[in-house]
Order: C-alpha cells, then sequence, then structure tokens
C-alpha cells in the first residue's frame, strides 16, 4: 500500500536499548532524548483547532458519498449509455462534465464509479479491521506466544509485496466488487493489525489496566472497556489513510484493467480509458474530470486522517 | 556487527524460502487452466491431459514444487508457457528497467525532500514551512496512475517535449534512454518526495531541541554546519526504513509506468503473464521481486549498523 502509513512500523532503530553502554550514559542519554517528540509541538497540534481546510476536505469526501448513494435518484443519464449523437462533446448544460468517446455522459460515469472506490476503499479497510484489529488487539493485550506468532507472521506477510499478490488473486478469482473488496480487504489484514497491536500493547500495562484487573475484572472486560475505547481513535485515524492506500490500490488494478470488469465505471478504468485510443489529444476531458476527483479525495482523507492522528496524539514511533 | 549481520542474513534465507511457498501455493492454488490459454477453450478434454502431463501439472502439488525449486538453484526458472521463452530472459531484460525507474524516482526524490527539510525544519511552523508541508500533502494525493497519464497529456502530447511510449536501453543510446525515462522517472517520485520530507522534517525538529545542537550552537558553529554534520545523521532513521518500504510500494507504481509507457519492465511482463496463466512466468517474477524486496530490507538495516553501530549490540 503506497503510503507513508505502514513504514513506521519498521523504525527498529527506535527503540534502541539504553543501559548496555555503561561509559557512554551521558552521550546515550542524549541521543535517546531526541527520539521523544518534542512535547510542545505535540500538544499544539493536539489542542489547535480543526481548521478549515479539515472542514472543506470533510465536506467533500460527503460530498462524494452523497453522490454515489443518491446516484440512482439524481436525473443522470446510465452511465453505460452509448449516445453516438453526442461523442466527445465538451461540457455543456446538457452533459455537465462532457461525454467520452463512446458517448457516454462523463459527470454520471464518475459519480457511479465513485461507488467502486468507495466501497472497495471502506469495505477492504473494514473487513481488514474487522479481523486484523480484533487479532491486534487481542495479541498486544494478551502477549506471549499468540503474539510472537501473528507478530512474525505479519513481518513475513509483509516482506510479500501485496500488488503481486493482489493481481495475480484477482486475474484468477475473478473481477467483481464483492471479491475484490475482499482480495484487497484481506492484504490490509497484516498492517491493520500492526497498528491495532501497537497501539493494544502501549495500554496492556499502563495503571488503569492494572487497577480494573487488580478489582477483578475480567480479561473480557479489561479489552472492552479499558483498552478498546482507547484504541478506537488511533484505529480511527490509521483506518482513513489506510482507506486512501486501499482507494490507490483499487484505480491501479483498474488502470491496469483488472478491477471491476467494463463496463461498470470506476475512477481508475476512465483514466485509463482517457489515455487510450488516442483520447489524450482528442478529448482530454476523459481523463481531466477523474483525475481531479481522484486527487481531491484522496487529498481529503489524507487530511482528515493526519488531523485526526494529531488530535489524538498518535505517536509514530509507536509502531 | 557481523554476527548481528550473520543473525539477519539466516532471517531473510527463511524468509525468502516462505515467500517461495507462498508463490508456488499462490500460483497453483487459485483457479484458471493454462491450457485454455494454450489450447483455446475448444479443445479435447484429451489433449488437455495430455499437455498437462508434459507440463508436468498433473503431479502432487509437493512435488512440482521440488521441481521448480531444485531447478530455481540450478539457475534454471523455466520457460513461458505462451512464448517459450525463458523466464530469466525475461526477467534479465525486465528487471534493468525497474531498477533505473526506481534509481531515478528515488534519487529525485531524496534530492527534492533532503533540501528541502533541512531547509523548513529549521524554523518550523513559518510561512514557507506551512506551504511546504501541505504541499506534500498534495504529492500523496497523486498516485502514479493519476500524475503519470497527465504528465503524458502535458508534456508529450501537448507539449511534446518528451516520447509518450517507447524505452531505449542504457546501453544502446545512453542520452535517449535519459530523456525515455524522465517522465516515468517523475511520474513515480510524487509520493516517495512527500513521504521522505515529512518523515525527515519531523525528526529533525525533534533532534535540533537536544542538548548537543544548543552546546554547538553555543560554540559558535553555523547553522549550516550544525544542520549537516549534528542534526542529519541522527534524524536519517525514520527516512531510512521509510526509503526501505516505500521501494517495496513504488513496485505498484512501476507496473502503472510501464503499462502506460509500453516499457517491457518486471511490471508489465507480470500483468500480461496473469492474464496469460503463464504459471512460471508469475512464479518467477513474483519470486525475483520478493526477494529484491526482502533484500532491500537487509540493506536497509545493515545501513542502520553503519549510520547508528549500537543497533548490533541489543
Amino acid at each position: 500500500m503506497p503510503d507513508d502509513r505502514e513504514l513506521r512500523s519498521t523504525g527498529s532503530g527506535q527503540t534502541l536499548p539504553t543501559d548496555t553502554f555503561p561509559g557512554q550514559a551521558a552521550v546515550d542519554e542524549m541521543v535517546v532524548m531526541r527520539q521523544e517528540p518534542a512535547p510542545e509541538t505535540d500538544e499544539a497540534l493536539a489542542r489547535r483547532p480543526l481548521g478549515l481546510l479539515f472542514w472543506l476536505a470533510l465536506g467533500w469526501v460527503g460530498l462524494v458519498v452523497l453522490l454515489a448513494v443518491i446516484a440512482n435518484l439524481l436525473p443522470l443519464p446510465n452511465p453505460n449509455l452509448q449516445n453516438y449523437a453526442a461523442i466527445n462533446v465538451g461540457p455543456s448544460l446538457h452533459h455537465l462534465l462532457g461525454t467520452d468517446d463512446l458517448g457516454r455522459d462523463l459527470l454520471s460515469r464518475i459519480i457511479y464509479g465513485a461507488r467502486v472506490s468507495l466501497v472497495v476503499g471502506f469495505g477492504a479497510v473494514g473487513i481488514g479491521m474487522a479481523i486484523g484489529g480484533t487479532l491486534g488487539l487481542i495479541s498486544g493485550f494478551r502477549g506471549g506466544k499468540l503474539d510472537i506468532v501473528l507478530n512474525a507472521a505479519s513481518f513475513v506477510i509483509l516482506a510479500f509485496p501485496a500488488i503481486v499478490a493482489v493481481i495475480a488473486i484477482v486475474a484468477f478469482w475473478g473481477q467483481t466488487l464483492a471479491k475484490i473488496t475482499i482480495i484487497i480487504g484481506v492484504a490490509t489484514i497484516p498492517v491493520l493489525f500492526r497498528v491495532v497491536r501497537a497501539s493494544s500493547l502501549a495500554y496492556a500495562n499502563r495503571d488503569f489496566v492494572v487497577a480494573a484487573r487488580t478489582l477483578g475484572a475480567t480479561s473480557t472486560r479489561i479489552v472492552f472497556k479499558e483498552i478498546l475505547p482507547n484504541v478506537i481513535p488511533v484505529a480511527v485515524a490509521f483506518g482513513l489513510i489506510a482507506v486512501a492506500g486501499v482507494i490507490v490500490l483499487e484505480g491501479s488494478l483498474a488502470f491496469l484493467g483488472l478491477s471491476v470488469a467494463l463496463p461498470t465505471p470506476s475512477w481508475g478504468n476512465i483514466i485509463s480509458e482517457g489515455t487510450s485510443n488516442g483520447n489524450l489529444s482528442t478529448n482530454p476531458y476523459i481523463l481531466m474530470w477523474p483525475a481531479l476527483a481522484m486527487f481531491l479525495l484522496l487529498l481529503s482523507i489524507n487530511l482528515i486522517g493526519d488531523r485526526l492522528r494529531q488530535r489524538f496524539d498518535v505517536r509514530e514511533g509507536l509502531l | 556487527m557481523l554476527a548481528y549481520l550473520a543473525k539477519r542474513l539466516g532471517q531473510l534465507v527463511v524468509v525468502g524460502f516462505i515467500i517461495s511457498i507462498l508463490v508456488f501455493l499462490l500460483v497453483h492454488l487459485l483457479p484458471g487452466d493454462p491450457t485454455v490459454v494454450i489450447l483455446g477453450p475448444n479443445d479435447t478434454a484429451h489433449n488437455r491431459a495430455l499437455l498437462l502431463a508434459q507440463l508436468g501439472l498433473n503431479k502432487p502439488l509437493y512435488q512440482q514444487y521440488w521441481i521448480w525449486i531444485s531447478h530455481v538453484f540450478s539457475g534454471n526458472l523455466g520457460e513461458s508457457y505462451v512464448t517459450h521463452e525463458s523466464v530469466g530472459h525475461i526477467i534479465a531484460t525486465g528487471f534493468p528497467i525497474d531498477l533505473e525507474l526506481i534509481i531515478v524516482s528515488q534519487v529525485v526524490a531524496f534530492a527534492v525532500a533532503i533540501p528541502l527539510a533541512l531547509f523548513t525544519a529549521r524554523r518550523p511552523n513559518r510561512p514557507v514551512d506551512n506551504v511546504a508541508t501541505t504541499g506534500t500533502f498534495g504529492l500523496l494525493a497523486l498516485p502514479p496512475f493519476v500524475i503519470a497519464p497527465v504528465f503524458v497529456a502535458v508534456f508529450a502530447v501537448a507539449l511534446k517535449w518528451f516520447p509518450a511510449t517507447g524505452y531505449t536501453s542504457f546501453t544502446t543510446d545512453p542520452a535517449t534512454n535519459i530523456h525515455d525515462m524522465i517522465l516515468p522517472g517523475l511520474a513515480l517520485t510524487a509520493a516517495s518526495i512527500a513521504v521522505y520530507y515529512r518523515l525527515l522534517r519531523s525528526d529533525l525538529i525533534s533532534t535540533l531541541q537536544e542538548d548537543f545542537i544548543t552546546m554547538a550552537r553555543s560554540k559558535g558553529l553555523s547553522n549550516r554546519y550544525i544542520m549537516m554534520r549534528h542534526a542529519f545523521r541522527p534524524s536519517t532513521f525514520s527516512l531510512m526504513a521509510a526509503a526501505g518500504v516505500n521501494i517495496g510500494a513504488l513496485l505498484a507504481g512501476t507496473f502503472i509506468v510501464e503499462y502506460l509507457f509500453a516499457m517491457n519492465g518486471l511490471g508489465y511482463s507480470i500483468v500480461v503473464a496473469v492474464q496469460q496463466r503463464d504459471y512460471l512466468v508469475i512464479q518467477g517474477i513474483a519470486l525475483v521481486v520478493a526477494i529484491a524486496y526482502v533484500v532491500l530490507q537487509f540493506i536497509v538495516d545493515f545501513l542502520f549498523t553503519v549510520v547508528d553501530p549500537r543497533v548490533t549490540r541489543e
């Protein structure tokens, strides 16, 4: 997944033992201290209001979701209707964003195409979170052999470039929306496992958890009442950034002709269509509109995720 | 240090072995019949069975794996069912293209991200810093499948500065090769710039609040000297870890770029092979890519030990 979230999991240089070099204690202390993020900066970021950009971003995501949901109710032509009387027409009142080289309405194709990006994006992360997140929550809390095995497994799987596996499985198994969502969802399990596990681990030995255990709370109760509420903000913030990553992966597959089968529109395959058949010179709108919509959607999701991450004070080094 | 590297190398061999099994199972457990592609959909069941036997695909899976992996160790990755080209040859012609794409994009990414981070981290939250930091968010939202076609539309089709497709190997004609590489390389670089810049900037800001920096300042050392000699090295851990993982993530991008620019790289070959159920080609390329990725992680670990020898003394 091409985003910066999984990178943090490999920050192995951050966990240096400090007690092994008695002679260099002073030097080490300085070097180790630098790994604590500056407290003022973090607090300032957390207290800063969410900002206009955040609300604009939320507005754009909301608009895209709304249009995708109510697409059937909108006065739009069928996205696959080929109108040979109106091929490659520019934006007009009749076709707000123009038509493509087969005379299909671009606005309609983009709105219906948004469904693919959104369903795959949120659906896959939902699957990954349900499985990887649950495992991570338990693994981080329980520790022990289970944790060692799951942790090692997640590393081995992450050593495998996901795109290769996803391309192969999609091509062999079938190019339907549900299958693609499941395949990418499974591919996100190891990353989301690591995020949630790290967060769960950080809370497993905090005083309030120990206190709850002393009071006789069951493990189930501790996980649900003490740990989960603290892990959820982290999971939501990173989950959103993962959604952006999954949307990119789906778009890449669609571009390669390996996402939902044509003629079902998706932003990736409209972009791909925009680059073929000489459309780049005859009708650049086919490429431009979905590219712009995709850019704004990814920008918005990343902005929202990043602001939430700062707000919840998630330490990047934690992972 | 040698013991540490030996341990990492041992892990690498284990991971490589597991990956070879995963790659094999991935290809063989999935539905899809290579005989349909080779013989066409209308051939008889008898001919299919004959061909399966001829290709060795009727044997039990563990035997097939053994045959494959023992050939791999003797340097023979098999040949394509479809074109009969040797898989080794496909990889030998494709790999340099991926490698060059990745090198070009990463050199550009570092060349932009490092100076920019060194410049803005000194005075965080000033207008220049805010513009750069927000700007990199924009770059993160430009995956190759969005930016590469836009580059082609603008620089190749409209302005005609660069060719829209094609690849000339470096040894044939270095000048043309580099010219061909500019658009695809730049299309891959956007997200890397953003990731590297953000990580280095935030690490530099932390480092700059350390006592030894204050100490250096009080000695009257110049800002430039402090940034380059004191602050930069201890701030590069996240950057290196990121580079290791990011280059793996770039693979998806190289697939897109090779597909769009019609370059015969590994990404292009594997997409074609997958569509044709060309088992040995998929297995070979997936194995090489995965091993290259694991080796890269090993190199990153090694660089950690160079930048901070304490890593080895866990």
